[in-house]
């Protein structure tokens, strides 16, 4: 292989997110000097970043006081906080947990707050270059030491050839690489695979958000008003529920969660959040308005004792490419940055990435995230034992002498019982009609004529072994339609209708046989959401 | 000879645009914004042009907001030489835009001037025919094809009945249509050269030139969503169908 094009620099980051940024932003502060690069696989900073959100602002109010008075986007102040538990029928109110409290805290479109932490880096010199995915890791000649990234080659041919257009991508070599991709980052999947970063941590779990924003009738919604429910559709084995925030200019972001670890392979995530659109509570709230964007992203569920170690030779792993987020305060905005924030503290103050994942475990992070360790994995034999493990872990605040333990998600599945799957759902009436109506709105967007992104190891075991033990599920948890089971003249096959993907990461995660693994397409590739 | 490329600042081929509840415009907070993919083209040719050493200088002209910088170093970085935003944050008409271009023209003097045949936000497809008419030089509009010998462009155009090539003497105004190329992709060491590349704002005001009457907007609507059909049997159905409708 040819030599390819190089640069260098002191740091490099890879994820223009919450954590990437606050990291890049901190760094610059302590050092305007320093050479600090920033790649991001969407075409414009927040163009993938999808979250509820309410954020906690301290971390942004310590890293850029001045947002209060500056920030543009959509923020809206929380106002009236509101937990119910739904039935097929009806709800009821149930007492707030703690850390569901948001009194101070700030709704907010998490892709605006990102395009803006990106103009405040680059105001601040960080070179930053939005349309550029990592594609690998660079290690120095005894692969015990990360040295960089290697940028995706743009223009190639479905068949990997190089196209008229062929750009071949360079390195990017840096003294530090920080790794900030986000839930299921698939070069901080390599890396925890390189170092075992997790041997002494126990599997990560996830879970599936899905997101639509509403443009509703006038004096239907309650700027402020935070409504999450649990229970109804989801089975009682499922862990999951729902998010509704209420926006200014009549808006409304309305979402569902569902953990991956759910056991039933016929589970339809997306039909599940469609559903429950169709509440008799939550109806009325949408009937009327019209969608104006969609998205879908996986999250870190695991907590503390699923943290990978997060520094190792050359690179540290932060954010939710680690898996910072509070699930029950079902946050990780406040957590990635200060987690970004204090790697580049440690940076500055170290000169080495040793040390840093001790400091994160020792900081006020850290221990937040010690607190909740017990409570999603006490859900994992149902709502009420779950509920009521929750209620003890939090009237102890976390000093049960115990760690409960996490399951790897794809391990989860139990194989079909016999039957087929029921494809029979109850008639809907609200938009999207299906998950393809769905990305229209997320203007997910792939050239058609590069390889498929989504690459499948196996492709027999998707029409012998998957098809008799789980029916494919892929085709139900893929929340954008991206898999299907086709049956043509050369018989019945998997077809990836990659263009549709929009990052989620979900079938990486997964898939029973850990047989799909996510690559990152062509540069600005993927989703354009719009004030998600 | 310099060639004298307009780029639009528009919001994204890929964003599902929305008309705002109150019909004052459309919502474009928080949408990705890129280059006009026609005014992309009309660059990538300038750039290839320059390549072949048919020109000596390509510079890129916007007329936007201040953000249009973003577009305008996305020009610089696939190898523009330099850049000039005619800055205003009101919209401008067609005619308004090709006044502005004209006194661009004037004070640059280019060989050639290459633009989108229109742009994706409005549709219009007249500012490179106005300016042409303004500056009092030729037009190749819709181009396909573009080879440039001594004080000749020899352009194919894209018209209904096919293909038409015509030869008109420079300088010339020549807009781009969908087939006249594939933009290159920027590299990364190109977009850190682009920042240090000179980029010139001129206040609108500062230029001198006088608007066109303004066009009003009223309103602005989204399209009726299509009704949905139902599908007939046979053909006495479907003359059944059509007389109960009254169209036969």
């Amino acid at each position: 292989m040819s030599e390819r094009e190089q640069m260098q620099f002191q740091t490099l980051i890879v994820g223009a997110g919450p954590a990437g940024l606050a990291c890049a932003i901190r760094l610059k502060q302590l050092d305007p000097e320093q050479e600090i690069c920033v790649i991001e696989k969407a075409a414009v900073p927040g163009g993938h970043t999808l979250s509820g959100a309410v954020i906690e602002p301290g971390p942004l109010d310590a890293l850029l006081p001045h947002w209060r008075e500056q920030y543009p986007g959509i923020c809206v102040p929380a106002q009236r906080d509101e937990f119910r538990l739904l039935n097929a029928r009806g709800s009821r109110k149930l007492p707030l947990p703690p850390g569901m409290k948001n009194h101070g805290n700030f709704i907010v479109s998490l892709g605006n707050l990102v395009a803006w932490m990106a103009e405040q880096a680059e105001a601040l010199g960080v070179e930053l270059f939005p349309g550029f995915p990592g594609s690998e890791v660079l290690f120095d000649e005894s692969g015990q030491r990360v040295t960089g990234v290697r940028i995706g080659d743009m223009g190639l041919n479905a068949d990997g050839s190089p196209g008229p257009n062929y750009t071949e991508g360079m390195d990017l070599l840096a003294e530090t690489t920080i790794f900030a991709e986000g839930c299921r980052g698939h070069l901080g999947k390599q890396l925890i695979r390189h170092f075992r970063l997790d041997a002494d941590s126990q599997p990560q779990t996830y879970g599936i958000g899905m997101k639509e924003l509403w443009q509703l009738p006038e004096q239907r919604l309650e700027a402020g008003h935070i409504l999450h429910t649990i229970g109804w559709p989801l089975p009682g084995d499922t862990y999951g529920g729902s998010f509704v925030y209420a926006l200014d200019d009549n808006r409304l972001a309305i979402g569902f969660v569902v953990g991956l670890d759910y056991a039933d392979p016929c589970l339809e995530p997306f039909e599940l959040f469609q559903q429950f659109k169709h509440h008799p509570e939550i109806r009325p709230l949408l009937e009327g308005g019209e969608i104006l964007s969609t998205g879908a992203r996986a999250l870190v569920e695991g907590g503390w004792q699923s943290l990978p170690r997060m520094d190792m030779p050359g690179a540290l792993l932060i954010g939710d490419d680690a898996g910072t987020l509070n699930v029950p305060k079902i946050k990780g905005t406040h957590m990635a940055m200060q987690s970004g924030m204090l790697a580049a503290e440690h940076l500055h103050e170290q000169q080495q990435t040793t040390g840093y994942h001790q400091r994160f475990l020792a900081s006020a992070a850290g221990k937040e995230l010690h607190r909740v360790r017990n409570i999603r994995p006490g859900f994992h034999k149902g709502l009420w034992p779950g509920m009521a493990n929750a209620a003890l872990e939090t009237l102890l605040g976390g000093r049960t002498p115990w760690t409960l333990h996490n399951h790897a998600d794809h391990e989860q599945l139990h194989p079909l019982a016999g039957q087929p799957c029921n494809t029979q759902h109850p008639a809907r009436s609200l938009p999207p009609r299906d998950r393809l109506a769905s990305v229209y709105f997320a203007a997910t967007e792939h050239e058609e004529s590069q390889p498929v992104h989504l690459k499948v190891a196996d492709t027999e075991l998707c029409i012998n072994q998957c098809r008799e033990q789980y029916a494919n599920p892929c085709t139900r948890f893929c929340p954008a339609g991206v898999y299907e089971m086709v049956e043509d003249e050369q018989g019945l096959r998997l077809q990836i209708n990659a263009a549709n993907c929009v990052h989620c990461k979900t079938c990486d995660i997964k898939d029973p046989y850990q047989n799909i693994h996510w690559t990152a397409p062509e540069g600005g590739s993927g989703p354009n959401y719009q004030n998600l | 000879m310099k060639i004298l490329v307009a780029l639009k600042r528009v919001v994204d081929y890929n964003v599902r645009i929305q008309v705002k509840p109150d019909g004052s415009g459309v919502a474009v907070e928080g949408a990705k914004m890129s280059i006009n993919p026609f005014d992309e083209i009309a660059l990538e040719e300038a750039l290839r042009l320059k390549e072949a050493d048919k020109a000596e200088e390509v510079i890129v002209v916007s007329i936007g907001p201040e953000a249009a910088q973003q577009q305008l170093r996305t020009g610089l970085a696939m190898g523009a030489d330099r850049a000039i935003l005619v800055q205003s944050d009101e919209a401008v008409s067609p005619l308004h835009a090709a006044r502005i271009l004209h006194t661009l023209v004037q004070a640059e003097q280019p060989g050639l001037v290459l633009l989108g045949k229109q742009a994706i936000d409005d549709d219009s497809n007249q500012t490179g025919q106005m300016l042409a008419a303004l500056w009092g030089r030729p037009q190749a509009t819709f181009a396909s094809k573009v080879a440039l010998e001594g004080e000749t462009a020899t352009v194919t155009r894209e018209v209904d009945a096919g293909l038409e090539t015509i030869a008109v003497d420079l300088p010339a105004v020549i807009t781009s249509d969908l087939r006249l190329n594939e933009p290159r992709f920027v590299k990364l060491p190109d977009i850190m050269k682009a920042k240090r590349k000179p980029l010139d704002i001129r206040p609108l005001e500062e230029l001198g030139v006088t608007p066109p009457p303004a066009c009003q907007i009223v309103r602005w609507r989204a399209p009726e969503p299509r009704q949905a059909g139902h599908k007939v049997e046979t053909v006495d159905e479907l003359l059944t169908a059509l007389k109960e409708r009254g169209v036969l």
